[in-house]
Formats: C-alpha cells, structure tokens, sequence
C-alpha cells in the first residue's frame, strides 16, 4: 500500500488530478449546505454577466438562475451518473467477460459475437435512443449509459482471464481439485483487477462525458440541474452570454481530465512493470 | 592463434539505481582474436553479454559504461560518435541474437531484411542487394533461397529464421561476429546444424567470434577459448581444453560439475514392481484457428496413439523436441487436456473418461510440478495459502492444511517461515520448491515434471533435481519427467521415451538409448547433444 | 481480397439485422402504443393515421408476425414514415446522409493523419518539452466534452474573430457553382470536422506514441541498429510500420463513436446531416426517424470497420498471406 502511493504520486500529473477531483468532490457534497436555494430558481435578471454583482461571481442565465449554484449542483450529478453507471457497466461486462474467457468455446462464441455487437453500434446513438424512448430520467441515463459502455470491460476481463487461464497457477488449482467457481474468484479475478480499476477510473470521465451530452441534447432527467443541460440550453444564446456555456463547460473539461491522471497515475502505480512507457 | 582485432580492457558498466549490484560488468579484460570463437560463459545475470552490447553501442537505456575501453582497430568503440559506430555495425562488427523470431521485422520479407544491411551502408545497387541477399542465403544453406527471400518471418522455421539472421550478419564479411545465445531458443538438432554453420563460416570467411552462452555443452562443441563470468567479473580464462578439463576457479568447477553427464550406469534395483500408472493407445489431435467457414483450419496430431507403463518408484523420461507432443501427454494425463482416444489407467479408474466429482477425487493421486517458476504461483496469494488450498479444496480443515504445508515446506528445503510470504520475495529454484511442495500435498502417487528444470540455471537446476530424487526415494513416488534436455533426463530416468511427431519411437534404459540408439531419429537426437563427443572422448 | 470483403459483408448484414430487431423491440418495449409510437409523439397523430399503420404493422397479430413484416418493409428500403415531416424515413435520411458522410470522413482522414503525425513526432522527442506540450495538448483535448468544443470554437473563430463560418452547410442565399461551391462548402467544413476530430486526434496520438515506444523496445529494432542503419530509417520501416497497427484496429473500434459524435457536432454547428435529423426528431419525438438514423449510422460504422480493416490487411501480411 505504501509503495502504491508512493508510486502513485511520482506521477505529477496523478497528483493534480486526485486535487482537482477532491476539490470537485467538496463542492458536491458541500452544495446542499453552500447554496442551498434550489438551482431552478431565479435569483436575479436574466443575463447578468459575471463579476458583476458579489453574490453571483459566474452570473445569471436566461431566466436569472444563478450560475454557480447550477454547477455546484451540477457536480452532484455529474459523478454520481459517473459512478453509478460505470459500477453498472462492470457489473454487466465483468461476469461477461469472465464467462468468456473461462470457459472458452461455444460460450465465448456467443458472448463475443454479443459483445461486438454492442460495440460495432454508434454508443452514443444508441445511449440516445434509450434515453429517448424510455423518458430521460436518472435511471434511464444511467442504463443506458452502462448499456453502451459495458463491451471494452467485457473484452478487457475476457482477455485477462484467457491468459491467466492458461497460466500454470490455474492449472495448479485444477489439479489440486479446486472448483470452477473458487478459480475465478481466488485465482483469476484478484490478477486481473488492475488493469479493471484502471480502465473504471477512465470510464467514470466517458460516463460523464456522455452524461452530459446527452444533457446538451436534452435529454437530462428534467428535475436534475445538470452540467450538460446548462449548456445546452445556453446553445442558443452563445452570441449574447459566452458565459453561460463556458463555465460548466470548463468544469466538466476538468473533472474529466483529473479522472483521466487519475488513471494513467492507478496505471503507473498497479502495473509498475508497464508503468512509465518513457523509458 | 592471430592478433587481437578487438580488446576490452579494465571495462566497467554500470547498473541503474536500485539494481542488485552496482555494475553489470566490473573491470573486466579480455582479448578476441583474429580466427577465433570465444566464448563468454555465465548463468543468468552474469553480465555475459554486456561487454558484447556495450562493443555495438547498443546497451539498454539505463545500462552505460563508466569505465575503461574496447579497442577496435586503433580507436577506443567506447568514444566513437553514433556516427561512426553506425558505419561499423553491420559491416566491420556483426551480431545475431537469441530469439530469430523477435530479432525479425514481422513485416518484412526476408530478402528485404538482408539487403537493408547494403542500403545502410550505401552499398550495391537494389538489385544487386537482392541477388546478393539471394547468394546469402543459399550459402547459409536454406533449402529453397527464392522461396525464403520472399517469405516473411512468421512463414519460416527457427532455424531458418536463424539462417536469415545469421545471412545478415555475414552480408558486408565482417571482422567480428558477436553471437548473443544465438542456439538457446532452438531445438537440440536444430541447434547443432546451426553450430556447425557457424563454425563454418568462421573458417572460410576467417571471422573472430564472440559466443556468448550459458551452455558448457555448446561451449565444448564450438570453443576455442573460454571466458568465465560470475557477478560481472570474469573469473577465469584459458583454452577450451584448460577450462573444461582443468578449471582452476571455484565456481567453474561448480558448474562444470553440476551438468548433468551422459553416462549414465543407473540400474534400476527395483524391477518388477507394480505399474501404477498404465497408459494405452492415447491420442490427441488439435484442430486450430477452425473459422465458422473453416477458413486457415489446421490439423496437429500431437499424440498419436502413445502407451507406457510406469511402475510404483520409477522414473520415466519423456523427451523430445519442441512439438513432439511430450507435453501433450503429460497434460492428457492429468486431464489439463481430454484425450480423443486412449486409456490411462490410475488406481483402478480410468482418467481417460472421467468427469466431475470422481475426476476431481482420482487428480488427487497424480499432481504436476510446472516449468515456468514465474508463472506457476499465484502472485497474489501467500505461499502457505497456495500449499494448504489443494487440500482444503478435498475438505481437509484449515488449520490441518496449514501445519501440513508447513511440514511440507521443511521437506523441501525451506525455512517454515516462508508460509506467509509472497511468491515475489523467492528466487527462481525456491519458487521451484514451492511448486514441489503443492504437488507434495495432496499425497499423490504419481508426480509429472513437465520441464520443470527448464527454466533454472544450472546450479540451481541439479539442486532441484537432488530434491527430487530424495524426495521419490522418501516418499515412494513414481514420476514421470517431461523433457527437452537429454542430459537432464540421463541422469535422473529408470527408463526413457522418445517422442517425434506425437508418437513414441523408442522407449528404454538410459543406457541403450545413449549408447546404442534402435531408432534413426533417436541416434540423431544423441549425436546432436552438444558436448557429447568431447565427453565421450573423456570417458575414454 | 474479394472472399475477405465477401465475408466482411456478410457479417456486416447480420449485424445489421440484429439491429433492426432491436429496433423492433425497442418500439415494442417503449412505454404506450407502438403505433402511437411509430407515429411519433403520442397524442400528435390522428386516429386514422394510428389505426392505419395498426393495420399495416399488423399489431394485433402475434410478436414474430409484426417482426416479419417489419423486417420485410427495411428490406424494401422502407424505414417508415415520418408524420411530424410528412415524408419516408428513408427519403429524410438519404437527402441528408452525404452531408454527414462528408463530415466523418474528414474528420476521420483528419484525426488519424494528424493524430499519428503528433505521435510520432512526440515519440521521437520523448521526455522533451515538445513531447510533453504534444502529450498534454492531446489530453486536453481527450477531456474537451465535444459540444462544448464545437460551440467554443463558434464563439471564436465566427463571432469573435469572424475568419470561418460557423453555420450550416454552405452560405445561404449565394447560389455558387462549380469550384465556388467547393470552396465555399470546404470552408464551412473546417470548423465542424476539426472539432469532431479533436477527440479522436487525441486518441490516435496517445496510441501512436505509446506503440511507437513500445515497438522501440522490441527486439528487431535492436537488430536493424546492429546492421548500421540510420535512425530515420529505423523509425520509419521498422518501427513506424510495426506501430500503425494497434492504431489501426483503434481507429476501427473509434469509428462508432465518430458517427456518434456527428449528431452532436451537427447540432451544433447547424450542419444539415442524419445527426441534426437525429437532434431535431429528438425534439419532435418522432421516433422512426430516430430509430431509422440509429440504423443508418451503424450501417455508416460498419463501413468504416471495413475500411480499417482492409487498412490492416495491407500493412500485416500474416493476415494477409496466413
């Protein structure tokens, strides 16, 4: 554990990410108590730029909602779809991939033709078919996102599980009589949860990519204030108020980046053997 | 014996930080001469071929020299511009390497590969390069030259790949070729052709070599002086015949004395025991890369109707080279893989058909030890964890289990207090013992060794098999010993099995398999273990 | 060749079936009528336009019965009608599909040209500081939402700075012909295509680089140096080559995102392609258009697998002689 954080933030970049989460993970949890009016709520006139009156450092939006309480609320949503649907996404391609590569055969086949399948559609058409024909709310984007976003975990945990397969501690736990399911759960999976956890922590950042854009498109639960809503309904005004889709802009671009060295930082410090492509 | 053509004097190279020693090679001085091979022999980690790497220029990243000088025709290599060096590689120093198949571009054509060497020194015409890397390759003796220019690496053999190497070197005629373990991932016969090709070539093209090995066999077969490295020193010097006949140093009487040596006088005392594991015409065939529309099907028939016998204690050696289907066998047996046909007949059942529970019971009596120390221990659990599991698996009670593997671990020659601690904190031949001990535990009557000395080196290598003769001869263990090396197998097998082509084609004592061969494959086996005529002589 | 893109297709069909029963089902899974479904959003269509297509869909028949004759209609190029626009699904698609093929193609030409171009130069200048501003950039562009991206750039290049159009397809209004049309259309590209292939540039860079080191490493590269050739060389025939690989397979992985992508840069930027179509039958919820824009757009990514992979098959020859 100590020469994981110790490697973990050798990598600089891991470093700043992990703060700049931490930060965006405050505001969401602080939100409620930091502003606690509803972020629907008009607070002052419409399209009041930012700096311009204290209260509102980021300004107003169309109808005068306050722009910072927007995307402090907007935080919470952000990473719980983040998280949720990425938890939701593991929980599907996991057992898939490990079915396929454990077992082989006519199984793997058929998982495999599966899983290409979902990952030859276009994601994110398919995210905003669901969404569409299911009414946007939390749990539809969330499905859907998992939906879209299960195969590379599928093809992930497939391919680590046939080369562990073959591996001769595997062959070992077959021989000294160890069941099929104890195998997967003691031998095969513990060895493949690095480059899981790795590949998770990018999924969070795609997951709250397609969040929001499916937010922009509108297609975000109606009752959730939301990054990507925010700038999709500033869409239409960006000649008047640059502001408004600017800033969430801004917060998404970072939140998404931290988790990205976040990631490369997990890399370095699971897989020290890979680590540090450079030299 | 010539003029030296290329001198290392007092040359130290130094290790990155956190390494095991500070310098991979530490002051160390030696002379190649013009119309000799020499060659440089250590274990693993032994900075052999450092000094070679560090001639080309082409040391790891980390790794760089601080110290001394290799003299090449009056200039110091270790001064040379990346300029210079270039116009030297390939031309006036030349090197081929252990693995032809990565030493290869996967996606260019041989003849391609051969006529770079002109291009990069801005030599002949394209078509010339060509029709030369054509010449090239027939005088390195590939069979069809216009089939092979045009073939890309994954279409050739290992030898052949090893030819297409060795083409390249040969190219521009050099002064110096340095061989980097150029026969280690080869088979046995293969290995031996490609000796003799380099030998050759040696002499007519009057080239000094510098052979870099870990294989006192090899260095007997090809030597004519010998260079002895341990822990990045050289530790002795001296003519072929001083350094294996007469070796002044320690280690290099340690070594030499931990080969495995062909002759071999076991009598087996205890004849006419019962057979404890009886095998009758098993067979295996692969079918691969079978596409829905069978496009690229292939068929390998990798055990073609094999039976043995092996009785209660004995050992039986199954050698053969890579793809004779030895390893085949050996997991048919345990039931890694299901055999198409056949019996293996194990305390009265037949593994052969088994499935499920009663499958899961009979693998209790008939355990493996694997080849591959790094691989066959699961990295994430504790050691005594990996001995107790088998058994706990069988329903033995935890805290049973635990004692046992720590008896276990006693028995195989390590400290008891290993049962907490990682597979990571062990070096190879105790990673070995682990193994050992895990196949120990289930009790079992018969043990398979699928190569399970391969991967060590020598030293290490005859430590383990002691362990495993001890332990057959404590625990009446019969063990059937999957090999490619038929040293190894001369010295520990009651009887041996042939195996070419999925099919046994001689079986019986070691002595009449080493001495007087029935089969033509089999004598061609023997004749191509390196070493062996020296050895005979010696005998003599 | 032939029998390979035979098979390619083949595949590509099923695929394609398989999403058309998914589309069945998804109009059957929808909460409320499928007819009041397929005609769009429910309450917007009369009675008889309802009871019509009940009948032509035969929904009161059983499951597999409805599939057949919705699979037989997709095999007539009819991907059902459009109410909200009084048009055939298929005649809305077609009239805007070019648009968007256009789009993703260069976006696509552009990203994987420029992509691997920075990654090679990164590559090359490892641990440098041009190869951490390449390395960064290209991060930072990995993290832009797309959107976003596309509407900073309107707001820059067209409102503020005024050097590229920003909106639609060509100019409205001046009629050009010719080469002025050309022109004019290539200029109302630039910013669309530059900011959908600024995500993938991204990704093709990061891979290029770390394959172009990872293949650095290998074995036959130390061989290549043993034979005195020139580092450019190396780089170019043995290493470069070796590297394009995983990208490639990449950048056929990548391809469904990229058309994905085109429904929010069309958006954006007013571009009149299937992903606008997309955007504004979401806002009508006309769902035959929508799920009909689905359809095409897989059909649009497979073709692009088919490209990526003949791409693979001229630079390996194990799989092209094997």
């Amino acid at each position: 554990m100590a020469d994981f954080w110790k490697r973990f933030s050798r990598n600089r970049g891991a470093v700043i990410g992990a703060a700049i989460l931490l930060i965006v993970v405050i505001v969401a949890l602080l939100a409620p108590i930091l502003f606690p009016q509803s972020p629907w709520r008009m607070v002052q006139r419409p399209f009041l730029p930012p700096l311009t009156m204290d209260q509102y450092p980021l300004g107003t939006d169309a109808v005068g909602r306050d722009v910072l309480t927007g995307l402090a609320h907007g935080a919470q949503v952000s990473l719980l779809v983040g998280l949720i649907s990425t938890v939701a996404a593991l929980l599907i391609g996991i057992p898939i991939g490990a079915l396929a590569g454990y077992f082989g055969g006519w199984l793997d086949d058929a998982l495999m033709r599966f899983t290409e399948f979902f990952q030859t559609v276009p994601n994110f058409a398919l995210a905003i078919v669901l969404v569409a024909i299911f009414e946007p709310s939390i749990f539809s984007i969330v499905a859907a996102i998992a939906i879209v976003s299960w195969p590379p975990v599928a093809r992930l945990v497939r391919g680590e599980v046939l080369s562990l397969r073959s591996r001769e501690y595997v062959e070992a736990a077959i021989l000294a009589g160890q069941k099929n399911g104890t195998i997967i759960v003691r031998q095969v999976l513990p060895n493949t949860l690095s480059p899981i956890i790795v590949l998770a922590s990018l999924m969070v950042a795609t997951a709250i990519l397609l969040e929001s854009s499916l937010s922009f498109l509108g297609l975000g639960d109606p009752n959730l204030m939301s990054w990507g809503y925010m700038i999709g309904a500033a869409r239409t005004v960006i000649r008047q108020a640059w502001w408004l889709s600017f800033f969430p802009g801004v917060a998404i671009l970072l939140t998404v980046l931290a988790l990205n060295l976040i990631g490369e930082g997990l890399n370095d410090a699971l897989n020290p053997r890979l680590a540090r492509k450079g030299r | 014996m010539g003029e030296p053509v290329l001198s290392v004097e007092n040359l130290r190279i130094a290790l990155p930080e956190g390494a095991d020693r500070p310098f991979a090679v530490d002051d160390v001085s030696f002379e190649l001469r013009a119309g000799e091979i020499l060659c440089i022999v250590g274990e693993s980690g032994s900075g052999k071929s450092m000094s070679a790497n560090a001639a080309m220029g082409l040391l790891p990243d980390l790794v760089r020299p601080v110290g001394g000088k290799i003299l090449f025709d009056g200039s110091d290599l270790l001064r040379l511009s990346e300029a210079q060096l270039m116009d030297l590689r390939g031309r006036r120093i030349a090197m081929i390497f252990q693995e032809p198949m990565s030493a290869l571009n996967p996606l260019l054509r041989a003849g391609e590969q051969i006529a770079e060497v002109f291009e990069a020194h801005d030599l002949l015409t394209p078509k010339e390069r060509s029709a030369r890397a054509m010449e090239l390759l027939e005088e390195v003796g590939i069979p069809d030259p216009e089939k092979a220019a045009r073939a890309y690496p994954f279409q050739l053999s290992g030898g052949q790949r090893q030819r297409v190497m060795i083409a390249m070197a040969l190219a521009l005629e050099p002064e110096i070729l340095i061989a980097d373990e150029p026969t280690t991932a080869l088979d046995v016969t293969t290995q031996a052709q490609i000796l003799d090709l380099i030998r050759n070539l040696q002499e007519k093209h009057s080239m000094a070599v510098m052979f870099i090995t870990h294989d006192f066999g090899v260095v007997a077969e090809i030597a004519d002086r010998v260079a002895v490295m341990q822990y990045g020193k050289i530790v002795e010097t001296g003519s072929v015949d001083e350094v294996l006949d007469n070796p002044q140093h320690d280690y290099t009487r340690k070594l030499i004395a931990a080969i495995p040596t062909l002759a071999t006088d076991r009598a087996r005392g205890d004849v006419g025991k019962q057979p404890v594991l009886e095998v009758d015409g098993l067979c295996k065939t692969y079918v691969t890369g079978g596409s829905l529309f069978g496009r690229n099907r292939r068929v390998v028939k990798a055990v073609q109707n094999v039976s043995f016998t092996l009785a209660e204690g004995e050992t039986l050696g199954i050698v053969g080279e890579s793809g004779s289907g030895k390893s085949s066998v050996g997991r048919c047996l345990v039931r890694l893989l299901t055999p198409d046909a056949g019996m293996v007949r194990l305390g009265g059942h037949d593994m052969a058909t088994l499935s499920g529970e009663a499958l899961r019971e009979a693998r209790k009596s008939i355990q493996m030890i694997f080849q591959d120390p790094y691989a066959s221990l699961n990295p994430r659990s504790r050691v005594g964890r990996i001995i107790a599991e088998g058994p706990m698996a069988h329903g033995v009670p935890k805290a049973e289990a635990y004692s046992n593997a720590e008896r276990l671990l006693d028995l195989v020659g390590l400290d008891t207090s290993a049962i907490d601690r990682y597979p990571h904190e062990f070096s190879g031949g105790q990673r070995q013992r682990i193994g050992i001990a895990r196949a120990l535990a289930l009790e079992p009557r018969v043990i398979i060794a699928d190569e399970a000395v391969s991967a060590l080196d020598v030293s290490i290598q005859a430590q383990v098999l002691d362990l495993l003769a001890d332990l057959k001869e404590k625990l009446d263990l019969a063990l059937l010993f999957i090999t490619h090396d038929l040293r190894v197998a001369a010295q520990i097998c009651d009887r041996i099995a042939v195996m070419k082509e999925g099919e046994v084609v001689e079986i019986g004592p070691p002595r009449q398999i080493f001495t007087n061969p029935q089969n033509v494959y089999t004598r061609s086996l023997i004749e191509a273990i390196p070493g062996r005529e020296r050895e005979l002589a010696a005998a003599e | 060749m032939l029998r390979f893109i035979l098979m390619r297709l083949g595949k590509a069909v099923i695929i394609l079936i398989a999403i058309l029963i998914l589309n069945f089902f998804l109009i059957h899974a929808a909460p409320g009528d499928p007819a009041a479904v397929m005609a769009g959003e429910a309450g917007a269509a009369d009675e008889k336009f309802i009871a019509d297509l009940r009948e032509r869909f035969g929904l009161d028949k059983p499951l597999l019965t409805q599939l057949g004759i919705y699979l037989g209609g997709v095999l007539q190029f009819d991907l059902g009608y459009s109410y909200r626009q009084q048009m055939p699904v298929a005649d809305l698609i077609l009239d805007r599909l070019p648009a968007t093929l256009l789009l993703t193609m260069t976006a696509f030409a552009i990203s994987l040209s420029l992509g691997t171009l920075a990654g090679v130069l990164a590559s090359a200048r490892v641990g440098k500081w041009s190869d951490t501003l390449i390395s960064t950039t290209a991060l930072l562009f990995y993290a832009t939402p797309l959107f976003w991206a596309a509407l900073m750039a309107v707001l820059l290049f067209s409102v503020v700075l005024n050097w590229l159009p920003g909106f639609g397809y060509e100019t409205v209004g001046a009629n050009y012909t010719g080469f002025r049309r050309v022109l004019d259309i290539g200029q109302h590209l630039i910013l669309p295509a530059t900011t959908l292939g600024l995500f993938f540039m991204a990704v093709y860079m990061r891979m290029t680089r770390a394959s172009m080191l990872e293949v650095s490493q290998l074995d036959f590269v130390k061989t290549a140096r043993a034979k005195g050739l020139r580092p450019s060389v190396i780089q170019r025939r043995h290493i470069f080559r070796n590297a394009m690989l995983p990208v490639v397979t990449l950048a056929g992985l990548q391809a469904g995102q990229l058309v994905g992508g085109a429904v929010l840069t069309e958006t954006v930027f007013a571009w009149p392609g299937i992903g606008r179509l997309m955007f504004e039958a979401l806002a009508q919820r006309d769902y035959n258009v929508l799920l009909g824009v689905f359809f095409v757009s897989a059909a649009m990514v497979l073709l692009f697998n088919l490209i990526t992979d003949i791409l693979y098959r001229f630079v390996d020859p194990r799989i092209r002689v094997g």
